[in-house]
């Protein structure tokens, strides 16, 4: 335990630097996964193929993918952006399906309602679809959140520095209370940044919190029940 | 006035969901379309705000094509209510209700009071501005549909079966807050119905529809009853079951109108008074206090 307590601000450093390996990749996956989910629900035939292109990138093994990218993007192998690309990719493999997921769970009716009261295309994807689509994004995003935190770790192996590299470093040096530490560190922060979302989620979703509750009509105005107009 | 002139829609799978069909649909009046579900209804109610382009034939809005206006322009300029009301599910009343004016760029203080006060027309409490539709009955969710319909104060406005999914009571209260709105606005309203009861107490003037979209019969309610053009029509409005059938008994020196199975449906006040005033063929009919609730 005397390790932990004299490397505190050791760990508090690598937990910044897993938090900048992190985040990028969160938000990147989200906004490119925008267009290709849309993309995937909108027209029928790419959906499948889409769909499962971006599912077969999850299935690359996390090291080789760190060795290949560098070939084809043109980053340096250790530098961060290496490993923010290759978990960008990750979550980019999750997020598309849950877009258009997402997208597809919006009311048909809604949308229809949307079109006749005169939006555009653009604005009803805006200001109806995605924030309808909403509960089912947040849910993927928690996912993305909490499997690209425990991937980065694997930086530690080319190099990246992270949480990660206290586990790498405590095995060569035999410090079993730094492996443990990188670990402990590493599910907190999964579970902080988690929790994080939810709490975005509740601020941008403010009609997802309220309950259904019927009362009687409040003092429907209505007029007097006129003479019937009825034929004989 | 909206005009179609010869309009038909044959969707891509091959469905002639309208055949031919010509209608002039005069302003400030209620023209309800009733048929069947599959009638056309829905699909000519569209293709006025172009959310269905027909596939010949031309629609005019007082001798312009809408074919010539740019549909997102043009529905802004429309009222629409459908039925389960087709509010935002992430929007408050009010900012439903002022979903189209904030489209169309009114500044968003403007919008939210106008909104505020489109909820006293349509006798709704300022109270629930600040819900969202789930939180609200059926009967309120159809009254914020309308006054969203209302929000840019559009000539037209388009109804399709809007009173369809609420309680009768509530549907009977609705119909009445309709009457007497139009009676203020005097909107050119095309309303969708497949309640023929609906459409008489609704509309002033009826196109009875088959299948395509194709006319039975056109006319105001009390040429429709008088006269049903054929069997299919004497059918529909249940002339031919004699369900509207009312004969006058005496009962204590007022003159009860009574239907087929003996229940009083009013009492008659007026009497012929030939031509009135405002012309026109309910003039021409005594007028029925209820002794109950709405007609049947
Ligand atoms: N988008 C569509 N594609 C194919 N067929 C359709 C479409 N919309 C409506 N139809 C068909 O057109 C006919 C008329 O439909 P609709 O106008 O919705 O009738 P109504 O509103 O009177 O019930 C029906 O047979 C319906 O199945
Ligand atoms: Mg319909």
């Amino acid at each position: 335990m005397t390790w932990l307590w004299s490397n505190l601000d050791l760990v508090w450093l690598r937990t910044l630097d897993h938090i900048v390996l992190s985040l990028p990749p969160i938000l990147l996956s989200f906004v490119f996964a925008l267009p290709l989910g849309w993309l995937a629900n909108r027209y029928r035939p790419t959906r499948g193929a889409i769909l499962s292109i971006a599912g077969l990138f999850y299935a690359i093994p996390s090291l080789p993918l760190l060795f290949i990218l560098p070939v084809i993007i043109g980053t340096s192998l250790r530098s961060p952006a290496n490993l923010i690309a290759a978990l960008t990719l990750y979550g980019l493999a999750l997020m598309v399906r849950v877009v258009a997921d997402g997208l597809a769970s919006v009311d048909p009716d809604v949308r229809q309602s949307a079109t006749a009261v005169g939006f555009s295309a653009w604005s009803r994807f805006w200001l109806v679809e995605l924030p309808l689509a909403g509960p089912v994004l947040l849910a993927g995003v928690r996912v993305v959140a909490v499997s690209t935190v425990s991937l980065a770790t694997v930086g530690a192996v080319i190099g990246a520095k992270s949480l990660g590299s206290l586990f790498t470093d405590g095995f060569q040096r035999g410090i079993q209370v730094e492996i443990i530490t990188g670990i402990v560190a590493t599910v907190l922060l999964a579970l902080v940044l988690d929790g994080a979302v939810v709490l975005l989620g509740r601020v941008l979703m403010p009609w997802t919190r309220r309950t259904r509750r019927i009362r009687p009509a409040p003092a429907a105005v209505l007029g007097p029940m006129p003479v019937v107009r009825s034929v004989a | 006035m909206i005009e179609f002139r010869s309009v038909t829609k044959e969707f891509p799978d091959g469905t002639l969901a309208v055949d031919d069909f010509s209608l002039t649909v005069p302003s400030h009046r209620t023209t309800v379309l009733v048929g069947s579900s599959g009638s056309g209804k829905t699909t000519l109610l569209r293709m006025i705000n172009r959310m269905v382009d027909p596939t010949s034939g031309t629609i005019e809005i007082d001798g312009v094509s809408v074919a010539s206006l740019e549909p997102v322009k043009l529905r802004r300029s429309i009222g629409y209510v459908m039925q389960n009301s087709g509010l935002l599910p992430h929007r408050t009343v009010v900012d439903n209700v002022a979903t189209v004016p904030l489209l169309r760029g009114v500044p968003r203080r403007t919008a939210r009071a106008d909104a505020l006060r489109l909820l006293d027309t349509v006798g709704l409490d300022r109270a629930i501005a600040d819900r969202y539709p789930s939180q609200l009955s059926g009967g309120q969710q159809q009254r914020v549909g309308v006054a969203r319909g209302l929000a840019v104060d559009p000539n037209i406005l388009l109804m399709d079966e809007p009173f369809g999914a609420v309680d009768p009571i509530v549907r009977a209260e609705l119909q009445q807050e309709l009457i007497r709105l139009q009676h203020e606005l005097g909107k050119t309203v095309v309303f969708v119905t497949h309640d023929i009861d609906e459409a008489f107490l609704l509309g002033d003037q009826i196109a009875i529809l088959r299948e395509g979209g194709r006319i039975a019969q056109l006319g105001t309610p009390a040429e429709i009853l008088a006269n049903p053009a054929d069997d299919f029509v004497a059918s529909f409005v249940g002339a031919d079951r004699g369900k509207r059938a009312l004969h006058v008994e005496s009962q204590d020196g007022s003159d009860v109108l009574v239907d087929s199975d003996g229940r009083p449906a009013g009492v008659l006040v007026g009497q012929r008074s030939g031509a009135g005033p405002s012309g026109g063929a309910r003039s021409d009919v005594p007028h029925i206090v209820p002794t109950e609730g709405p007609p049947r």
